[in-house]
């Protein structure tokens, strides 16, 4: 695994736009052409270099490239849009859009993301050492695809409106997160380890949200089933589930109806 | 004006009935003329190269309140299609619902200079002439919706042709329209209820009238009339397994008219999408192809055209006046879907689709369009369409052209079907060797829509006298080239001329061009019961005046005004 360090030098007047920056764009090349790739700026196009120092070197391959971004990033959205391999190291707070549509590879992010991170996800991981904004792993606005798979993991808190449209993959929130969880989802999983408040899985047919704390307030379109033991991949105790959205149509599997889930932890 | 000279390329061209020979046209200030006529030319060299007429669509949603509920509602369709400005080229975006001005330099690429808008709801006519105005190098005209109308209910449900003619007469030039539109005639107004109208003689709630009375009644009226282009309509149960019947009979409610009309048009129906209404069987599973005993009645009929509504195998954005059957769909396939009802006249819905060639009867749907076009036995009244962008974007039309040009391309499709053997067992494409000639596509594409639209005296060919809207495409015709050679040629003109401005140059847009708006203005004799009506019907249920509602000139800036003299 080869490396690549860019450093911020200048910050943009507005925010800057730079999904150039992934293992995808800077595999196989030099220093100077890394520099030289584009970036937005509102609508004005510059260098990556007129923003950032770069050095070391780039591998082959988008899987042997591995990058890592230092300084005052919290204005730099779409970093790692659409990366199939590789990893990014980013030891800054973030703007929006990292990891969106990324299907491979891996994204650290060492501080604070705002909205729409991990945006129809399909693969990969991004691990997020700090708080997530709103739309995590969600879809783009008005699409009914999400985050199909790959693994968002969230060492603090989330926004609201996370999974919104989720159809496969994992979210992981260490602490609380606001309302609306994945709203309209069809699959997937999300793991709330803090607290929820409410609108859980509103208009959801497919799917598994684990809250270890409390909810706030549950949707009347979810009805108490049963308490169940559950023992894997780290979610461990004893749950009361639940099933809906009643209101929702509900697709048959083996003659059984499939229902979105809803596990609160009732003790460890 | 600028004269130009367009050498040596191979022309196809029914109007003149040159088949691919050699031949030079020539262009004088906004018209084509005798070769002799031009006395210092700019010279094209289109030597090795295909030369046609600017292309003509008979149908397409293009410009509307409804097509921009489909922009509204569909970001995602813009997502990564945005197109900075550049050159004279305004921002673009979008994909199967584009902006206005993607539109334009879109069907400019493919060499079409023509357009028209297939559905326009009379009370949201000037939002429609709005969005028109904004769409560059298109002459477009806009047909309003007549099949759903309290207006022609009303009249229609006694027999009063007059006055429905007259209804009709003032509606066109109250919204600067083109032609009588019929969508789905009484179901939109059933949908009102909660209902639909199944089949042609299933009555409409309240009005007690029957879909096949009006289609009937809205035939006579128009060529009571004689409008340059005819009925154009939408029958009812469209979409549905076994739905080939009630379109057999609509096709019926046409027998014995004959046009009435100076504009060189032989039709009195013309069916829009026919793809959507040629379905056999009686439920998804036993779905089938009957567009051979569809195509059959349109080759033996000749006061009919029609036209396709091709599936593309595209993600794309249905949209239509049929409120009933959006609602339907849906409910089949989850996605999200925006309705509405317009006051006395209309309504309409919209639903994203995903035309996936592993679903069978998306591949039943594709094959259907294409059996209709080639096992038509004349060209010059069956159209290609998309119903654009109901069974996919109209930037399809190359790919639907490789796919009639070429058994090879068909073929390929078919072999990556997932049910490839459930798919020819229902259908008769794989049995179809036929391969249409660049002559009958420019039947299809030009000369026939512009002769269905009575405006043969302007579009549709390369004769002297006509509009200079001419394509010259990259495609040598006589050399040896793959099927994807056509897709590629006919998606990016190298030149194109509208009304003798030169548009594309070297496959660049060069100019916005000098876009027109078509409309009809038909004189009727006075009739004092007619206006009456109206201006009660404004009064009592109207959410809007008269003043409010009708379209002045300012919504069309360049307007070019078809007379029509129906007064004795």
């Amino acid at each position: 695994m080869e490396t690549v360090t860019l450093t911020m030098k200048n910050q943009p007047d507005l925010y800057l736009e730079a999904d150039n920056i992934t293992p995808d764009a800077f595999a196989g090349k030099k220093v100077e052409e890394i520099a030289d790739l584009h970036v937005y700026v509102g609508r004005e196009q510059h260098r990556l270099g007129e923003f950032f120092e770069v050095s070391g070197r780039a591998g082959a391959t988008p899987e042997t490239t591995k990058i890592v971004i230092n300084g005052d990033l919290s204005r730099v959205k779409y970093i790692g849009m659409k990366m199939t391999g590789g990893e990014i190291v980013v030891n800054s707070d973030l703007d929006m859009y990292v990891g969106a549509w990324m299907q491979g590879g891996r994204i650290t992010v060492n501080g604070n993301v705002d909205s729409f991170a991990g945006t129809g996800m399909k693969g990969g991981e991004l691990i997020i050492n700090g708080n997530a904004g709103n739309y995590l792993g969600a879809a783009y606005r008005g699409d009914w695809r999400g985050m199909s798979g790959g693994k968002i993991i969230v060492s603090g808190n989330a926004g609201s409106d996370i999974g919104t449209f989720m159809t496969g993959g994992e979210i992981i929130i260490g602490g609380d997160v606001d309302v609306h969880v994945a709203t309209h989802a069809e699959g997937g999983r999300i793991v709330i380890k803090g607290n929820a408040k409410s609108r859980l899985g509103g208009q959801m047919v497919e799917g598994e949200i684990y809250v270890f704390g409390t909810i706030d307030l549950m949707m009347p379109g979810f009805a108490y089933r049963q308490d169940v033991d559950i023992d894997m991949d780290g979610i461990k105790g004893r749950f009361a589930l639940y099933e809906g959205d009643l209101g929702e149509r509900h697709r048959k599997r083996k003659g059984q109806t499939i229902y979105g889930k809803i596990y609160q932890l009732i003790e460890a | 004006m600028a004269e130009y000279l367009i050498k040596n390329g191979f022309v196809f061209d029914p109007v003149i009935g040159i088949r691919g020979d050699i031949a030079d046209i020539a262009i004088k200030d906004c018209k084509f003329v005798e070769t002799s006529e031009v006395k210092d030319p700019k010279v094209i060299d289109a030597a090795g190269k295909t030369v046609m007429a600017g292309g003509v669509d008979v149908h397409a949603h293009v410009a509307g309140p409804k097509v921009n509920v489909g922009r509204n509602f569909r970001p995602e369709d813009k997502l990564f299609t945005y197109k900075p400005r550049s050159g004279v080229e305004r921002m673009q975006g979008g994909f199967s619902v584009p902006t206005t001005i993607r539109t334009g330099y879109n069907y400019a690429r493919m060499g079409y200079t023509t357009v028209m808008e297939a559905a326009m709801p009379p009370l949201y006519a000037r939002h429609t002439h709005e969005e028109i105005r904004d769409t560059p190098i298109l002459d477009q005209g806009a047909y309003p919706v007549f099949g759903n109308n309290w207006f022609v209910l009303e009249y229609l449900r006694n027999d009063e042709i007059e006055n429905t003619a007259a209804y009709v007469a003032w509606l066109l030039r109250a919204t600067k329209g083109y032609a009588v539109k019929v969508v789905n005639p009484g179901g939109t107004e059933a949908w009102g209820w909660g209902l639909n109208c199944e089949n042609i003689h299933d009555p409409v709630p309240y009005f007690n009238i029957t879909p096949a009375q009006i289609v009937k009644g809205l035939i006579e009226a128009n060529e009571y009339l004689g409008l340059p282009h005819s009925m154009h309509i939408h029958a009812n149960n469209l979409g549905n397994p076994g739905n080939y019947t009630t379109t057999l009979d609509t096709f019926r409610l046409s027998e014995g008219i004959r046009p009435r009309s100076k504009f060189g048009r032989d039709q009195v129906m013309h069916h829009t999408h026919v793809q959507f209404h040629s379905y056999g069987g009686d439920s998804w599973a036993n779905f089938e192809s009957k567009a051979p005993e569809i195509i059959d009645y349109v080759n033996s009929h000749d006061n009919i055209t029609i036209d396709l509504g091709a599936v593309t195998l595209d993600e794309t954005t249905t949209m239509t006046a049929d409120g009933p059957f959006e609602h339907h769909l849906t409910e089949l396939n989850h996605l999200k879907w925006a309705n509405t009802d317009v006051e006395l006249e209309t309504g309409s819905g919209v639903v994203p689709y995903i035309y996936s060639p592993s679903i069978k009867v998306c591949a039943i749907q594709w094959c259907i369009g294409l059996e209709l076009a080639l096992l038509a036995k004349d060209p010059m009244r069956v159209f290609l369409s998309t119903d654009h962008p109901n069974a996919g974007p109209f930037t399809r039309y190359p790919r639907i052209m490789k796919w009639l040009m070429s058994e090879e391309a068909r073929n390929q499709q078919i072999d990556s079907f997932k049910y490839r053997d459930k798919v020819i067992d229902a259908t008769n494409l794989a049995g179809i060797d036929r391969e249409l000639d660049l002559y009958e596509i420019a039947q299809m594409t030009r000369a026939g829509p512009a002769k269905a639209l009575g405006l043969s005296q302007i579009y549709g060919g390369l004769a002297p006298g006509l509009d200079a809207d001419v394509a010259v495409y990259d495609f040598n015709p006589n050399e040896p080239y793959a099927p994807d050679d056509i897709e590629t040629a006919f998606s990016s003109a190298e030149h194109l001329f509208k009304t003798g401005v030169q548009v594309i140059r070297d496959h660049e847009i060069v100019s916005n061009g000098n876009k027109r708006t078509l409309w009809v203005n038909a004189k009727v004799n006075e009739n004092p019961q007619v206006m009456r009506d109206v201006r009660e019907k404004f009064l009592r249920y109207y959410t809007v005046t008269l003043n409010n509602y009708e379209v002045s000139g300012h919504y069309l800036p360049n307007p070019y005004v078809i007379e029509v003299d129906a007064t004795q």
